[in-house]
């Protein structure tokens, strides 16, 4: 069953795998935007976790050993981050852009002995006769660790938000934390440990480029995907499941930009090249035109620095 | 306004003396400088133009200073990087890549006594821009045979790069090389718009491979799309500039190889002793510039049959261009029996009938 010489059992699989950087990478910065943090270091972070977890899996032979490191780089960046805003109270928008820039520069530095060498390979996942199904088979139960690792931690962050006591704090420190801090809850620690967990998952998702999608080192390998991630927040209004649509929504037509290619159609490249970012930003502007809704998303502390003795 | 015309006089005044005594007078030491756009380990383009820079190095020992730049932007950068480059006492600057081609001609305007050599392009402004290339094409053309023989769904895919004559010579070559084995054979380009950027290679590689290609031709630069196509059996490949030799068997099965080190020796040789002119080098297989990697992985009679193609280019009995070839719009080209010219070829930007699609402009 084809449409157009396109595949479409093989385009879902494909997407999917091609949405999961920006998904973990999303999913860990609406975790700290939760809580009131703005972190727009998330591609500096990425990248680093990209060098490291290639430097590490081929160090040790192991790709979980790999994926480890990344998300331990990816947390170390996120705690330069957390002691500038958190301790010494800096304009969280500037850090975390000098965050990105540093986090180029720094990957490219550990990066220069990794150029061209071939990381482990990660074995995909076989589930018996399930991917031996027709359909759902190539689609579903066909694919590496990481791509269920990172729907099951939407769920985890789903549920956690929702309806755990963990998940309230974190909602109270971002909408008030003046509120919060007066209940005696430890703004600043809460704060720490969601920037944290934002760069182990942004490291994750920078490891996967390097280590399962490519699998290479390059400058720069992450070619934006944390950018995009950011916007994904947004345009998920805060929701983890609609992080999930928004990473298929981007990874799907990016990898259907290529297919289309490849099968032939008489579209201009340029077009197709540009359309998954041009999709994104009609998607940012339909979203924002409906101000009421949008506002409402956004946890209420969003950017805003906590100290004390205020 | 006096200092600086003072200045400007003197300054005209020793470069008029450089250019007397030094431009084409035997020299003791020179220092040769090579401008990269990747890194020097990218395992294809870069890689080969450096070793070919090393090369230069240890054939001449201490007679010559050899000095590179890696990672250089093709734009505005380059000229930057050239510019530093002459300032820093270059006596001669290959620049390596198509896209440095106007930046090398506007710094060798500001320099007539530095020698600029740029590498697959066309523009010589100045007396002292060179232009050095190689026939591709030929490489393209026995492989090409192969991925006629092998492929079973009758896709072949190539991950282009820009679209320029280069590139698109070798897409037509390729092309017309399976056409001749495989009538059925049918050619799918992805124009990539990167000469390196493994993660674009790979997701490109990964897409035909989804497309029902099952032989990948690459004219970017990393390994990426090796590492993709290593991921399904059965699909093949071939290893552009270097030989990729990490990917045998299978999926690499072949290689193209770009060989620099005889042109950059040659020409730093010339430096050396006071005979070198401006010039315009064109070499293949025969002189040793393309070289086809080992055929791994293949049945015998595929493997004598593109080495039939490879030694018959080698003799000159054989050219990939040869007529009856009509364009893609049906119009004719080449005549029964007829070669094609070295301009066609340099400024080729259309394809063969037969190919579907279209040159992006």
């Amino acid at each position: 069953m084809t449409f157009g010489g396109i595949d479409p059992a093989l385009l879902i699989a494909s997407l999917m795998v091609a949405s999961v950087p920006i998904m973990l990478a999303a999913i860990g910065e609406l975790v700290v935007e939760k809580a009131g943090v703005l972190n727009l270091g998330v591609e500096g972070m990425m990248i680093i976790g990209a060098v490291c977890g290639l430097a590490a899996a081929v160090q040790s032979g192991s790709p979980v050993v790999g994926f480890a490191a990344a998300a331990a780089g990816g947390a170390a960046l996120a705690l330069i981050f957390a002691f500038l805003t958190q301790t010494l109270l800096a304009n969280q928008v500037a850090t975390g852009l000098a965050l990105t820039l540093f986090g180029l520069g720094l990957s490219s530095l550990i990066g220069q002995g990794f150029v061209g060498v071939k990381p482990p390979q990660t074995e995909r996942l076989t589930f018996g006769p399930l991917t031996d199904l027709p359909f759902l088979g190539k689609v579903l139960f066909h694919h590496d660790p990481i791509v269920y690792l990172s729907i099951a931690i939407i769920a985890a962050v789903w549920a956690v938000l929702k309806y755990t006591r963990t998940g309230l704090i974190l909602r109270a420190v971002g909408e008030n934390h003046d509120a919060a801090h007066a209940l005696g809850y430890k703004v600043q620690r809460v704060r720490l440990l969601a920037i944290l967990f934002g760069g182990a998952m942004a490291g994750l998702g920078g490891a996967y480029i390097s280590l399962i999608r490519v699998p290479q080192w390059t400058d720069g390998i992450t070619s934006g995907a944390g950018w995009i991630a950011l916007a994904i927040v947004v345009f998920a209004s805060w929701k983890p499941w609609r992080v999930l649509l928004g990473a298929y929504l981007f990874g799907g037509i990016t990898v259907l930009q290529l297919n289309l290619q490849a099968a032939g159609a008489r579209i201009p490249v340029e077009y197709l090249s540009m359309s998954p970012y041009l999709i994104t930003i009609l998607v940012l502007v339909i979203m924002s035109a409906n101000r009421g809704r949008g506002a409402i998303g956004a946890p209420a502390s969003l950017g805003r620095n906590f100290h004390a003795s205020r | 306004m006096h200092r600086r015309s003072l200045l400007t006089s003197a300054a005209a005044f020793g470069l008029g003396l450089s250019l007397a005594t030094g431009a084409f007078a035997q020299m003791d030491k020179v220092k040769a400088c090579f401008v990269y756009v990747g890194p020097i380990n990218d395992g294809g383009w870069t890689q080969q133009h450096h070793a070919g820079a090393t090369a230069v190095a240890e054939t001449y020992g201490d007679k010559v200073e050899m000095v590179y730049q890696e990672n250089v932007p093709e734009g505005a950068d380059a000229e930057r990087v050239l510019t530093q480059m002459a300032l820093s006492g270059c006596n001669i600057v290959f620049a390596t890549s198509f896209g440095f081609m106007d930046a090398t001609n506007a710094v060798a305007a500001k320099f007539p006594n530095v020698m600029f050599e740029h590498a697959t392009g066309y523009k010589r402004e100045h007396p002292n821009v060179s232009t050095y290339n190689a026939r591709f094409y030929e490489g393209r053309a026995v492989i090409g045979t192969i991925a006629g023989l092998m492929t079973k769904s009758n896709k072949i895919g190539y991950i282009a790069s820009f679209p320029i004559p280069e590139v698109i010579m070798g897409i037509n070559a390729a092309y017309l090389a399976a056409k001749k084995v495989n009538p059925d054979a049918t050619m799918n380009v992805i124009w990539a718009y990167t000469w390196y950027d493994p993660a674009k290679e790979a997701d490109a590689a990964k897409a035909m491979i989804e497309q029902g290609v099952d032989v990948i031709m690459q004219h970017t630069d990393s390994t990426a799309p090796m590492a993709e196509m290593a991921k399904t059996p059965g699909i093949i490949g071939f290893g552009q500039a270097t030989d990729m030799a990490d990917y045998k068997p299978t999926p690499r099965v072949s290689s193209i190889i770009d060989n620099w080190a005889p042109y950059y020796i040659k020409r730093v040789g010339e430096m050396l002793d006071g005979t070198y002119t401006q010039g315009d080098a064109w070499e293949g297989i025969a002189g040793g510039e393309v070289q086809i990697g080992e055929i791994t992985g293949v049945p015998d009679d595929v493997k004598a049959a593109a080495e039939a193609v490879r030694d018959g280019i080698a003799a000159g009995t054989l050219h990939p261009f040869t007529g009856p070839i009509n364009k893609q719009d049906g119009s004719a080209w080449l005549a029964e029996g007829q070669t094609a010219p070295d301009g066609d070829l340099l400024g080729m930007n259309f394809y063969v009938e037969g190919i579907a699609g279209d040159i992006p402009k």
